[in-house]
């Protein structure tokens, strides 16, 4: 029996005359990772914004956990987190510090356990101690996903979680991604770029453009249906507006 | 679990989002040495600068000779309201400066519990600003500010209130123009010192200016402060009418300030906020 964390039902979002998401709707079941995908301006940030109530859709409906997010998302971002590389952490404070800020404003009763733990888990004990505008853009990564693992969410919302890093970095950011979610069961919706990272990491995958959501399934399914051998070409495929039926005539005719 | 365990619960909670955020802040002020010496610099600058004028003024003017402690008084009570609106504004945009909004507001933390913590910092900022110089004034020009006595915490309180009110309006502005509009931070609150009788009383105004002067919480401390200089008297008449304009200016503050974080919401500003 499927059991969505998140429900979206014809929502729509536009700043005056243009329109950043269109109409879209969709679920995510518990336990499930779904990827986020589409170019420049196809509106995923917008629809990770709408999805953490930072944001007032136009139209349509947004629950989580059952709850509605517009009305009543105190009710549900203590279950939740947030990280994104173009938000960051107060620079002057220690790594520390704002983890530490972070922790009350969760709510959490043993902080110094739960920071001793990620500093573990995310190998962070070197810089616990230093200003955060210090570090580098990998160890910035590693302590933006430690504020939200802080209060052990259930649900996880990625805003391009592994942009900007080295192919090592990126690499022991999945593989953590991977290991919270199997030990907690969580469900995690990430917006990315990175097509190794959404075959690696994806149940699902969402297919944005120009607002819409223009195609969804497994990226097994998806590399299927577009008779592609990766989930960049389907990419491609979808952002350059080539109609399913147009891309298997030019992977005929390639052939 | 009861309904009034709940809410109990959840007041512990709310007030411990709000330490957390002071907390963030102390943090800052702990590890940046300019700051806190930023705190103390302007307040110390004017009361130095006031006080010679004072000096020259007792042994030339017959007003100031009344009551020799009233410019100081009223540089010190003045940078108490400054004080007050910067500490708002400038704390809430150190959140904007580190792009830090976006994380704040995707946590448990509620906007009336981002202005509590706006507001306490600002009390905290201030005392350490207008304190540092009160001191300093006493062994400089043997003027004690706290020879006010209990009038003192009358006029700190709604002059602090007053600052509160601005600096929210202010921060709300910021919020939706962007930091661009920060300039707002440093010259909004110089708007209403020609007309508070920070240093004249309200009676020098052209009448038409007075009604204006009249409607500012601020005005009604200053005149307050001059009735106990040169009369010796605390004239509670202009308590009330400054503790009754500042309830309404914090209304219009916070109101506002949740206005343009509403707005803010419609617009996508929290999670790119910036210039």
């Amino acid at each position: 029996m499927p059991d969505p964390v998140i429900s979206v039902v014809n929502v729509s979002k536009h700043f005056g005359a243009l329109v950043a998401v269109d109409n879209i709707s969709f679920e995510v079941n518990r336990g499930t990772t779904v990827a986020l995908l589409g170019g420049n301006g196809a509106g995923k940030t917008t629809t990770l914004s709408m999805l953490l109530g930072l944001l007032l859709p136009t139209a349509g409906q947004i629950n989580i956990f059952g709850v509605d997010v517009q009305r009543q998302r105190y009710r549900v971002l203590p279950r939740m987190n947030f990280s994104s590389p173009y938000v960051d952490l107060p620079r002057r404070l220690t790594v520390r510090e704002n983890l530490t800020v972070y922790a009350h404003l969760y709510g959490l009763r043993r902080i110094r356990e739960r920071l001793r733990q990620l500093a573990e888990e995310l190998n962070l004990g070197e810089i616990m101690r230093r200003p955060y505008g210090q570090l580098s853009a990998g160890q910035k990564t590693r302590v933006a996903i430690a504020k939200s693992l802080l209060n052990e969410p259930e649900l996880l919302l990625f805003d391009e979680p592994t942009a900007s890093l080295d192919p090592d970095t990126a690499d022991y950011v999945r593989g953590m991604l991977e290991n919270y979610k199997t030990r907690t069961g969580a469900t995690i919706l990430l917006a990315s770029h990175n097509m190794s990272e959404v075959e690696r990491l994806c149940d699902d995958v969402l297919m944005l453009r120009a607002g819409k959501l223009v195609d969804r399934g497994t990226p097994e399914a998806l590399l299927t249906r577009y008779g592609r051998r990766n989930m960049e070409e389907v990419f491609i495929d979808i952002a350059r507006e080539r109609h399913l039926d147009a891309a298997l005539d030019a992977r005929k005719s390639a052939k | 679990m009861t309904t009034a365990t709940q809410n109990r619960n959840a007041l512990a909670l709310s007030v411990r989002r709000i330490l957390a955020l002071l907390l963030r802040h102390l943090y800052l002020l702990r590890s940046s040495g300019p700051r806190i010496l930023e705190l103390m610099y302007w307040p110390t600058v004017q009361m130095i600068l006031w006080g010679f004028i004072t000096v020259f003024l007792v042994s030339h003017s017959s007003w100031v000779a009344q009551a020799s402690g009233v410019l100081l008084s009223g540089v010190l009570l003045w940078d108490v309201l400054f004080r007050s609106q910067l500490g708002v504004s400038l704390v809430f945009m150190e959140e904007m400066w580190s792009r830090n909004l976006g994380h704040l507001f995707v946590s448990p933390l509620r906007p009336i519990e981002l202005i509590w913590a706006l507001l306490v910092m600002s009390l905290i900022r201030t005392l350490i600003g207008v304190g540092g110089a009160a001191l300093i004034a006493i062994p400089l020009f043997d003027y004690s500010i706290f020879s006010l006595g209990l009038p003192l915490l009358a006029f700190f309180t709604n002059l602090i209130v007053m600052g509160w009110a601005i600096g929210l309006l202010v921060s709300g502005i910021v919020l939706r123009y962007g930091l661009g509009a920060e300039s707002m931070a440093w010259v909004a609150i110089f708007a209403v010192q020609p007309v508070s009788g920070v240093y004249y009383p309200i009676e020098v105004l052209p009448k038409w200016l007075q009604y204006v002067a009249y409607a500012l919480p601020s005005s009604h401390v200053f005149e307050g402060m001059r009735a106990v200089l040169f009369e010796h008297t605390f004239r509670m008449d202009l308590l009330v009418n400054a503790l009754l304009l500042n309830g309404v200016y914090l209304a219009a503050g916070i109101g506002s300030f949740l206005a343009f974080f509403n707005g803010a919401r419609t617009r996508g500003q929290l999670l790119h906020v910036g210039e």
